[in-house]
Formats: structure tokens, sequence, C-alpha cells
């Protein structure tokens, strides 16, 4: 299963994803062998800070399970350059269907 | 609240001196308090409580032990609670800014020119320095701390201005409110029509943008116009994608609070400390830096095997205590007592 991260330099990683886990946590584990994917993700997946936005690759928006009330809040609240296809990389699960999902860092994500 | 907080005075006089206010740095002080030393804590913040308090003051932890379900807030309250007899001293709303060896100890020193002379210094840092969040826009930093500011230190300095205010939250709306009354012209900058701010502060600024007294102005912040640091105007978006120009000069931007690493790396590294990933290493004995007399305890350090969990912070602060111990009396013999069965510790505690 694999997840293509670009990081905010432009550059493309594609990266092996673990079902069940969360993106961010995904790319965050990789970020130890490759820097340029270092993501914030202050509180931890508490969504509590909006630093592991991401943008969704249009393919794969409608393929997302939609945000809830309470990511759409918190990224209308914490997160600059928000687009319509701004997520946070916390509140996307791997599963089988997303198996080369492709999401960008974005400006703000950077620890 | 209950605590003391310090005024007034610049020079301070404790057994030892905390940086850092968070849930481990609170504990570390009913620790030492147990042991009879006293303790004066900085924080950034203007309360205590660090990432609980300001992070998830409201969300549930569960991994406390023996307290089932807490929220951040409470577990700061109840550490308040706990560490009340010792009658700690708190410098907050400033940051720890120097640390260093003098003839008798350390001393430590914030941006507000406090000074505290301790027997021993506890980094209890955690995530680092909590510090105001800024708009990712390139062009930033050359308007930052000419026209382009994220606190205020003296209203005097708005006077005559014609000012914006982006935010939403209780800070961006208590400053609007504030300001008013001194500046040429407000506007505030929200990216949505709805605030989280005390609802009684938000009617009042509805009351005044009715009344033609302030503009309030819903778009997203996308840049600044400007030279030589004066900013001149803010292009923004508005929600149908359509670009606009709020001309301005000064720009107050109250977008939360993030953790950065802060003085606390550089001051290390001064001391001769290498960081790992920004962490302070350690012993799992004392939790001692390679520095006599400095500890570093909670999120802030790293061992083998470190787990970032208040849980490790408690334990680790009960340990240094034991060892600072010895530096606030020296020569003298620690004995190992229990709380259930020491007169004297439930003496100190005020419960005998
Ligand atoms: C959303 C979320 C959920 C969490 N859930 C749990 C959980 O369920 N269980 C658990 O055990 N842990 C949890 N944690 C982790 C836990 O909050 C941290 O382990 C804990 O806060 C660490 O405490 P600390 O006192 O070491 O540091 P912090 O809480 O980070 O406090 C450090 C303080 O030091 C201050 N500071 C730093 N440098 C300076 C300076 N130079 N001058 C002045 N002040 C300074 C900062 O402003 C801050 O207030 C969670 C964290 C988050 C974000
Ligand atoms: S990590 Fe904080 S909201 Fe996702």
């Amino acid at each position: 299963m694999k997840l293509r991260v670009t990081d905010r330099e432009g550059h493309d990683h594609e990266i092996d994803a673990i079902e069940g886990w969360r993106v961010m946590e995904i790319i965050r584990d990789h970020a130890m062998q490759t820097p340029a994917l270092a993501i914030k993700a202050e509180c931890g997946a508490a969504l509590a800070c909006g630093t592991c936005h991401v943008y969704v690759d249009a393919d794969w928006v409608d393929r997302l399970v939609p945000p809830t009330a309470e990511e759409t809040e918190r990224m209308e609240e914490d997160v600059f350059a928000l687009e319509d296809n701004s997520r946070l990389s916390c509140q996307i699960l791997m599963t089988e269907e997303l198996d080369g999902l492709h999401v960008t860092l974005a400006p703000g994500s950077e620890p | 609240m209950t605590e003391t907080q310090a005024q007034g005075e610049t020079a301070h006089r404790t057994d030892v001196a905390i940086i850092g206010a968070g849930p481990v740095g609170l504990f570390a002080v009913f620790e030492l308090g147990l042991l009879g030393i006293k303790a004066h804590l900085i924080d950034i913040l203007d309360r205590p409580g660090g990432q609980c308090a300001e992070l998830y003051p409201e969300k549930p932890i569960y991994d406390i032990p023996a307290l089932p379900v807490v929220s951040g807030q409470e577990l700061t309250d109840r550490l308040m609670e706990q560490i009340k007899p010792f009658s700690p001293v708190f410098h907050l709303s400033q940051m720890a800014t120097d640390i260093a060896k003098t003839e008798t100890g350390w001393r430590v020193t914030t941006d507000m020119d406090v000074a505290i002379d301790a027997k021993a210094v506890v980094i209890a840092a955690g995530g680092g320095s909590f510090t105001p969040k800024k708009p990712p826009l390139k062009e930033l930093p050359e308007f930052e701390g000419k026209s382009v500011f994220y606190a205020v230190r003296r209203r005097e300095a708005f006077a005559g201005k014609n000012l914006v205010i982006a935010g939403g939250g209780d800070s961006a709306l208590d400053w609007t409110l504030d300001l008013l009354p001194v500046v040429n012209s407000l506007t505030l900058l929200h990216r949505r029509d709805d605030f989280r701010a005390a609802p009684h502060s938000v009617a009042q600024m509805r009351k005044l943008v009715e009344e033609g007294k302030m503009k309030l102005e819903i778009a997203n912040l996308k840049g600044l116009e400007g030279e030589n640091g004066q900013v001149s105007a803010l292009t923004v978006a508005r929600a149908d994608k359509s670009e606009d120009r709020i001309p301005c000069d000064t720009l107050l931007a109250f977008y939360g609070l993030t953790m950065k690493l802060g003085p606390v790396g550089a001051l290390c590294e001064k001391l001769g400390i290498a960081l790992e990933n920004n962490l302070i290493p350690v012993d799992t004995e004392k939790f001692e830096t390679s520095v006599d007399g400095l500890f570093a305890i909670g999120d802030i350090n790293f061992y083998p095997g470190k787990l970032k969990l208040i849980l490790s912070g408690f334990h680790e602060a009960a340990l240094m205590a034991q060892k600072a111990f010895h530096y606030v009396y020296p020569g003298q013999k620690l004995r190992f007592e229990y709380t259930t069965s020491s007169s004297n510790l439930q003496e100190k505690l005020g419960v005998k």
C-alpha cells in the first residue's frame, strides 16, 4: 500500500503506507529518514492545532470520508492558506481503497 | 487563581528555578516541596498548565494513574491545589532568556529583567515555549516589529494608527475593544463570520460596526504591500475567491500560539550540552544534564526509551528532587519517607 506525498518544495515521495494508520502518522514515520517530509502535527491528532494540514489531489478528494464538523471548524480556525481540497492529515485513516492517495504538505505544517 | 504572582522586585533568591509551568514543572514543585526545597517557576504563558491548559483544556486524559478521566484544565487545577502548601512563586508572561553559573549556584534571567538566583535549575520546557503563530507569508519578516505585531506591549504605540486586527479569538476581540479609542481607524479581519471570543465582546464589536465606528472584514489574509518595513495595505481573498485590498499602516495578528523550542536550545548549547533532535539528553537516575545542577524533565528531555507522557514526567520530577536536595542542602542526609506515615511530610503539606 502506497502514499504519494509532495513536500513543501514540490518534490514527490512515494512511501509505504500502513492500513489503519493516520496519514499524518505515516508521513511522520517516514520523516525520520526523509527530513523533507517533516510535519509538525503538534497536537498528535487531537484536532487541536491544524499543523498537519495537507492538500488532497483533485482525483482523491471525493474518495475520502468527508471531514467531520469538528475537523472543518479546526481548519477554519487554525489553518492558513485554506483551499477547497484542504484536509487535516491526522483525520484521514489509511485503508485499502486509499492505496495510492496523493497529498501535498501545506504551508504551516513545517515543524 | 491562588498562586502568588511575583511582581515588582527584580532579583529573587530561591532554592530551585523551574523553567516551564506545564504539568511536569508544577509537579516538580510538589516533589521538591516534600524535601523542604522552595521553587520559583517561569512561563511565557499567562497561566500555568503548559500544553494541557493551552492546547487541550477541555479534552479528556485517560492515563493519569488513579484518575480514570480528567481534562487538561482540571489536571492543571488539581496540580495547583496539590502544590499550594509549598507556596511556589510564578513569573508568568515572560520568557527565560538566560541561565548562567554564579559563585553560589545559578542565575536565571527573563526578558522582563527578572533575575532568579537558585542552587539548581530545572528545565521543564516541554514542547518549547509558546509563541505566536504567524501567517506563512514570504514578505512577512520584513515588516515584523516595524508595522506588523503579534502582541501589544504598549497601548500608546498604536495611537493614531490605521490598524487592522486579524483573528477571531479573545485576544483579537479584547484588543479591538481596547485599542479602538486610541487609533485613527480600526478594521477587524477574520476568515469567517463566526467568533470564538466571549459572546459579550462579540456583541459589543458588532454594535460598534453598526454604528460605523469600526469595520469588520470577512476574508483570508493573502499578502502584505508596502516598503521598508512599513505596510501600506493587506491583500485579502474573500469567500467567493475575489481579491481585495485593505489599506492600513499597522497590523496586529492574533492567530493563536504554537510551540517553538525558543531560547532553551541556545542556552543548553552555550552551557556545552549538545541537543538531540531539539531535546536535552539526561541520565535516567537523576534526570540531570551533563552539567551539574542543571536538570531537564518532562517532554523536553531525552533518554533511551523516553515516552512523552505526563506520567513519565511526574516520575522524572521525583527522582530529580532527590538529587537537587544535595545542591540545596549540601552534606545533609536525605531520609526516605512516605507521605502516609511521615509526620514531617504531613507537616510540610499542612495536613498535621
Ligand atoms: C492534544 C494533546 C493530548 C495529549 N494527551 C495526553 C495524554 O492523554 N496523556 C499524556 O500523558 N500526555 C498527553 N499529552 C502530552 C502531554 O500534554 C505532555 O507530555 C505534557 O504537557 C508535558 O508536560 P511538560 O510540563 O513537560 O511540558 P509542557 O506542557 O509543554 O509545558 C512546558 C511549558 O514551558 C514553557 N516554556 C518553555 N520554554 C520556556 C522559556 N524559555 N521561558 C518561559 N517558558 C517556557 C512553555 O510555554 C510551556 O508552558 C497530550 C498532548 C497534546 C498536545
Ligand atoms: S495533528 Fe493537530 S490537528 Fe492534526
